[in-house]
């Protein structure tokens, strides 16, 4: 029993990692239809960005992430201007294409500037708190309710606030939001900021539980694919819910079955949905 | 004009082919020629690619999985049961291809993006499979001492310079197996459904059974490859049937241009050299080709050999009629 909430525990942080970085991805897709297969990468320059914040500059933890969301930010613009803006009448394996390029280039520039060590992020939260009997890692409750905040503040920005409602309407109706004069070009640019800044505050939460390494966003890449397909590209609770039910099921399968398994199960379980049925569980009409 | 071009055209494939025939007699260095060797095994992956994404246009991720599936056949055959070369590189295409025809049911019901990560999953999951299947596939340790094909008739396999041969065979027939396909009614059904799949459904084509063709010589052609490549290096690791292996393919065939005939080989080739060239900046190597990727696929979609095709209408093309305006190159047929 200890050991099942121990996990249950275990399984909520890593649920609530997956559904930030996957919101980021879902709602690039929901918005500007790209697959963005560069996302694990830009969520491991979120987590180096971090990493450096920290350790070369002696920036506090809280500050750090907050910096990297903004660095991140901007660099998600940029991607989007440079690549993906050209690209928006081409077909769509030219955005994936040019997805993997950004990839490419993302990763191995990371290995070149920072070299392919495994880095420990020090983190001000060590330590475990007791609650109920358990022993609770400090850092995994900071990973849960940063990550609940986080995305409660995206829910108030989409819904509340006039520039969020923009990216809502583009996602729901590209021409007749264009129509009632919103500019498609600004929301472009804002959700693949949002979408990269989210990428970053993941990366960097789970860091210091897991390690800071160039290749540290593959499996995590697949994984949020896994994910939005099973929510339903575009849809936003069916990426947090994704997340959380992922993990669940990778963290019990590991504990109570294998290890391989575990790492296996979201692949098993996306390519059996995509089988039966091909949008995906949830899917609105795309 | 268009029966004289035809003739350079025959003329040109004349000298590359007797060129390619002269090479071991000319080159003493070992490396150099397994490098050559590495670009045509690379590049027979990379039409099997063409066929899929080139003509059909689809997006397929799980190619590095279907190569990996040749390679550890070939692999598992020979190593771990003593099978000669030769029927386990059958049983290599044979399997690879009954595996993507059956995976091919559903990955197909999938489409556009959907299709793409389908794929993603369906290589990464065989990668897994590969990994972690120990006491079958070795694992992460690996398999060691893929053989040399034993000989046919009076062939002898001793040395790379006879396995040269062997694979320069196979990717002649590859070829000549994708222009085949490019010049029949199939591959103008592919074609098709690459521009349109309504309009194809529409001519009359049935539009799932060509796609699942299609899969299904892609993976063929896949699992050819990595036969191949399994007795060419001798060592099987299940790195290489991870997911940046269908990328770096991705990369060989938009670098020498999709939906060609030329560019598989032109892109393996060319960038094989370039990376064997660069070697000592191994690591700046994707720095460097991440943006040419993101270049390629913004201003030249169709690689060297659609730049090619561009130059020589553009030469051909008579002054009057510039005026008319270019056609869509996507519309294209494939040459």
């Amino acid at each position: 029993m200890e050991l099942f909430l121990q996990q249950l525990i275990n399984g909520i942080a890593l649920g609530s990692v997956y559904g930030l970085a996957a919101l980021g991805l879902t709602l690039v897709f929901g918005v500007l239809r790209i697959p963005n297969l560069a996302h694990g990468a830009l969520y491991m320059v979120g987590a180096y960005v971090t990493y450096f914040a920290l350790v070369s500059y002696g920036i506090p933890y809280i500050a750090a992430i907050g910096l990297s969301a903004v660095v991140l930010a901007v660099v998600g613009i940029t991607i989007e201007r440079l690549v993906f803006h050209p690209l928006r009448n081409a077909p769509h394996t030219h955005h994936l294409i040019a997805a993997v390029g950004v990839l490419f280039f993302l990763e191995s520039g990371a290995q070149v500037l920072w070299g392919s060590e495994f880095r420990q992020m020090p983190s001000p939260f060590v330590g475990t708190v007791e609650v109920l009997g358990l022993n609770i890692g400090l850092q995994r409750l900071v990973v849960i309710f940063a990550s609940i905040a986080v995305m409660a503040a995206l829910y108030l920005f989409l819904k509340k606030t006039v520039p969020g409602q923009t990216i809502e309407a583009i996602e729901q109706d590209r021409t007749g939001a264009s129509l009632v004069g919103i500019d498609a070009n600004r929301v472009s640019m804002m959700t693949f900021g949002i979408s990269a800044a989210l990428a970053a505050v993941a990366a960097s939460l789970v860091a210091p539980i897991n390690l800071v390494f160039p290749t540290m966003g593959e499996a995590l890449n697949l994984k949020v694919f896994a994910i939005i397909i099973l929510g339903g590209l575009g849809s936003i609770p069916g990426a947090i819910v994704g997340g959380f039910l992922l993990a669940l099921a990778e963290v019990f399968s590991s504990t109570y079955i294998s290890n391989a398994f575990g790492q296996a199960i979201g692949f098993v379980f996306l390519l059996v949905v995509l089988a039966v049925r091909p949008t995906g569980l949830f899917s609105k009409g795309v | 004009m268009q029966v004289l071009s035809r003739h350079w055209r025959k003329l040109a494939l004349a000298v590359v082919l007797l060129v390619a025939l002269l090479i071991p007699l000319f080159i003493d260095n070992q490396y150099l020629l397994g490098l050559i060797m590495l670009a045509y095994i690379w590049a027979i992956a990379a039409y099997g690619l063409n066929v899929l994404l080139g003509y059909t246009g689809q997006l397929t991720l799980a190619h590095a999985g279907f190569f990996g599936i040749g390679a550890y056949t070939v692999g598992i055959l020979t190593v771990n049961y003593g099978f000669p070369f030769w029927p386990s590189l059958l049983l290599a295409v044979v399997f690879a291809s009954v595996l993507g025809f059956l995976i091919g049911i559903f990955a197909l019901r999938t489409q556009n993006e959907y299709f793409a990560i389908f794929t993603l999953g369906v290589g990464f999951v065989i990668f897994l499979v590969i990994e972690r299947w120990e006491s079958f596939t070795g694992g992460s340790l690996g398999l060691i001492g893929v053989p040399y094909p034993e000989g046919l008739g009076p062939i002898q396999f001793e040395g790379p310079e006879q396995l040269y041969y062997l694979i320069l065979a196979f990717l002649v027939l590859t070829i000549y197996v994708a222009a085949s396909i490019a010049h029949s009614l199939v591959g103008r059904s592919f074609i098709a459904i690459r521009n349109s799949p309504d309009l194809a459904m529409a001519a009359g084509i049935n539009v799932g059974r060509t796609k699942q063709l299609a899969f299904t010589i892609s993976t063929a052609i896949a699992g050819l490859s990595g036969g191949l490549y399994a007795t060419y290096i001798g060592f099987l690791g299940p790195a290489i049937v991870n997911v940046p292996t269908t990328f770096e393919i991705l990369l060989y065939l938009l670098v020498g241009g999709m939906g060609s005939l030329s560019g598989p080989l032109i892109g393996a080739f060319l960038v094989t050299t370039i990376f064997e060239y660069f070697q000592q900046f191994e690591a700046y190597r994707l720095v460097i080709f991440g943006p040419v990727v993101i270049l390629l696929i913004i201003f030249f979609p169709r690689g060297l050999a659609g730049l090619w095709g561009e130059l020589e209408a553009r030469v051909r093309r008579s002054p009057e009629k510039e005026a008319e305006g270019r056609e869509e190159p996507s519309r294209e047929e494939v040459r």
